[in-house]
């Protein structure tokens, strides 16, 4: 029998890790997102799997406890909300300096500063376009249901580790916040310490007598062989954009007028699609799941069949960055974004689309 | 005639103090000439060594003078970002419980940006050893002002001397965490004379077996000269480490571990 629970994004995400057999969460309470370590430590881990669950002193202490946790070749994860995620930085880019794999999820507040605790998708520069110091880019997955939140976990560590990268669960508050039905799969058993050995070969485990020690360090003080260390990183980067780029279409296949979103505003543009359709308006749908890599190719497919592109995010336009790229000037791009916290409605949206693109009248008065 | 003195003649076996401890890598040491750092190495290596934990050792290396700690220590390390490895420790001992692990830092390091790790490591008697070395001076970046320059001691950050009314006072952190609950081995050494250098092997020797014995954290600080960053030579800066961080610093053991 089918194993489905009610649950609230957040505690899905939690309960993903630990069915997906994750060795150790270090985290520290923000909102929207403090039910992530309330229900690891609800859930009594350490009995059920031997999962480790520990309060840091704070998100800076986490993300470096999870850096000494991967180091090791444990499957460990770490969640914030976006004050504490800028905290992370540090330890996120000394994590892609050494290539160690780990879950992050970021369930995005409204910004700058302390800004609010309602949900946004402010944070998607910082999450997709590197965030700490150095060149690098880490796998930003963007759920845009409860059971997305829980699939992810498994994703998530099964890309960090296939990668050595680091795998960002890009989630916002009404996402991590919001009730629905989850289907839960079987338990996968932690990984024991011999079988990490033998198949991470990196790690530090104790060095014996039969292979060279293990140095986990993101340090080279020769250029050259920096350049080197950076060089093989883009190698990396340009293989994950060749073979694991993710998204959904809805209603695309006639569709004359697209909508892009991720995450609480494609939920959104789902409805206005459904609003858009009873009015005999042909509207689509793209929502890209890998924000990196991001679904260029499909943009660029779709802005060939289309008379317009609304790119729908709770921002003042950062994905919009990414989808002109994808369409390359072959069709007019318009954005509309709520700041602040604030969820657009489907009419909202749904109007702007028929303001910029539909009405002759106003053609193009908010794009830009 | 007497026989002419040679490199050959003196290294004989029977005139040996001291072998090259195993556990060091060939590599030679990038500290200058009359830092204690390499003898601290050393000591470490030797109780990993004779207790035969090599393959059981995880060590953490800071950002300091000894953020290359890992090209000299012949076991498996992590390199963590400035401050952090307690942080970095407390991932290792709690998913590898039965791993010896330890922290190798710097006053910089641990009592400036990491101070907010070690507390926390300490207060959560995190079942590490933290090795502290104090020279009162950043080494690494040039010689400038640390949480642990005494008062009026000039660094390129203090050209005029540390003045405690704007700069604050040298952090005493070893006596700070030896009051919470959970350290269980807190000692203040020193590596300037062989007498010392033994003292501290002891100590060095305590802390490991603390940590064998599950008995929380033990923190080693070992006082030490930065000659270079000082600007004096070996030798005066050993005679002036006694004179003026001695009596700040007094050596010997804060808080012994509970039989």
């Amino acid at each position: 029998m089918e194993d489905i629970k009610l649950m609230k994004g957040n505690e899905a995400i939690a309960e993903g890790v630990i069915r997906a057999g994750c060795d150790g969460y270090f985290g520290y309470p923000i909102t929207p997102q403090s039910e992530v370590l309330e229900y690891l430590m609800m859930a009594r881990t350490e009995e059920r799997t031997g999962m480790v669950v520990l309060q840091a002193e704070s998100e800076i202490a986490s993300i470096h406890m999870v850096y000494g946790g991967a180091a090791c070749g444990k499957r460990v994860m770490t969640s914030s909300s976006s004050p504490g995620i800028s905290l992370m930085q540090e330890g996120i880019s000394f994590m892609a300096g050494t290539e160690l794999p780990c879950l992050l999820l970021n369930v995005v507040r409204g910004g700058p500063g302390l800004g609010t605790i309602q949900p946004s998708q402010s944070d998607y520069f910082q999450a997709v376009k590197g965030g700490g110091h150095g060149d690098y880019k880490l796998i930003v997955l963007a759920p845009a249901s409860v059971q997305e939140m829980y699939d992810f976990a498994k994703l998530g560590f099964d890309l960090a580790f296939k990668y050595r990268i680091q795998v960002m669960v890009l989630s916002d508050g009404a996402i991590g916040q919001m009730m629905e039905k989850v289907v839960l799969d079987e338990q996968i058993p932690r990984q024991t310490n011999e079988e990490i050995i033998k198949n991470y070969p990196w790690v530090t485990s104790g060095k014996t007598p039969d292979r060279e020690r293990n140095i986990i360090t993101s340090l080279d003080l020769d250029p050259v062989k920096q350049e080197k260390i950076n060089i093989h990183l883009q190698e990396k980067f340009k293989k994950i954009t060749e073979n694991e780029v993710r998204f959904e279409t809805l209603m695309c296949d006639d569709a004359e007028y697209l909508f892009v979103a991720y995450g609480s505003s494609a939920r959104v543009c789902q409805k206005a699609i459904q609003l858009g359709r009873d009015k005999g308006l042909k509207v689509g749908l793209l929502r890209p799941i890998t924000l990196f890599p991001f679904p260029y190719d499909e943009v660029a497919r779709l802005a060939k069949q289309v008379k317009g592109i609304l790119c729908v995010e709770m921002s003042a336009g950062q994905m919009i960055e990414d989808v002109r790229l994808g369409v390359n000037g072959v069709v007019k791009v318009g954005h509309f974004g709520r700041l602040g916290g604030i969820i657009p409605a489907p009419d909202e949206v749904l109007n702007v689309m028929e303001e910029i693109f539909i009405r002759e009248n106003n053609y193009g008065r908010r794009t830009n | 005639m007497e026989e002419e003195l040679t490199r050959e003649s003196i290294c004989q076996h029977e005139n040996l103090v001291y072998s090259r401890t195993s556990l060091m890598t060939p590599k030679a040491l990038s500290y200058c000439p009359g830092c204690g750092h390499g003898t601290a190495h050393r000591l470490i290596m030797e109780v990993i060594e004779e207790m035969n934990l090599q393959s059981q050792t995880i060590g953490v290396a800071p950002v300091g003078c000894s953020v290359l700690a890992y090209d000299f220590l012949d076991i498996d390390m992590q390199q963590a970002a400035h401050g952090r490895a307690p942080a970095v420790a407390t991932g290792i001992k709690r998913l590898l419980p039965d791993k010896f692990v330890f922290t190798y830092q710097g006053d910089g390091d641990l009592a400036a940006i990491g101070t907010g790790e070690t507390i926390h490591a300490c207060n959560r008697g995190e079942n590490i050893c933290i090795f502290f070395v104090n020279n009162g001076i950043y080494g690494m970046t040039g010689g400038q002002m640390a949480p642990t320059t005494l008062p009026n001691m000039k660094t390129a950050t203090s050209p005029y001397g540390r003045d405690v009314v704007t700069m604050g006072y040298p952090l005493k952190i070893t006596e700070m965490v030896a009051m919470l609950p959970g350290t269980c081995f807190v000692t203040r050494q020193s590596v300037h004379t062989p007498a010392n250098v033994r003292k501290t092997k002891k100590a060095i020797q305590k802390a490991v077996q603390c940590q064998l014995d599950k008995k929380g954290l033990s923190f080693v600080e070992i006082v030490s000269n930065c000659n270079s960053g000082w600007k004096m030579t070996p030798l005066e800066s050993n005679k002036w480490m006694e004179e003026n961080m001695f009596p700040v610093f007094p050596l010997g053991d804060i808080k012994v571990p509970k039989s």
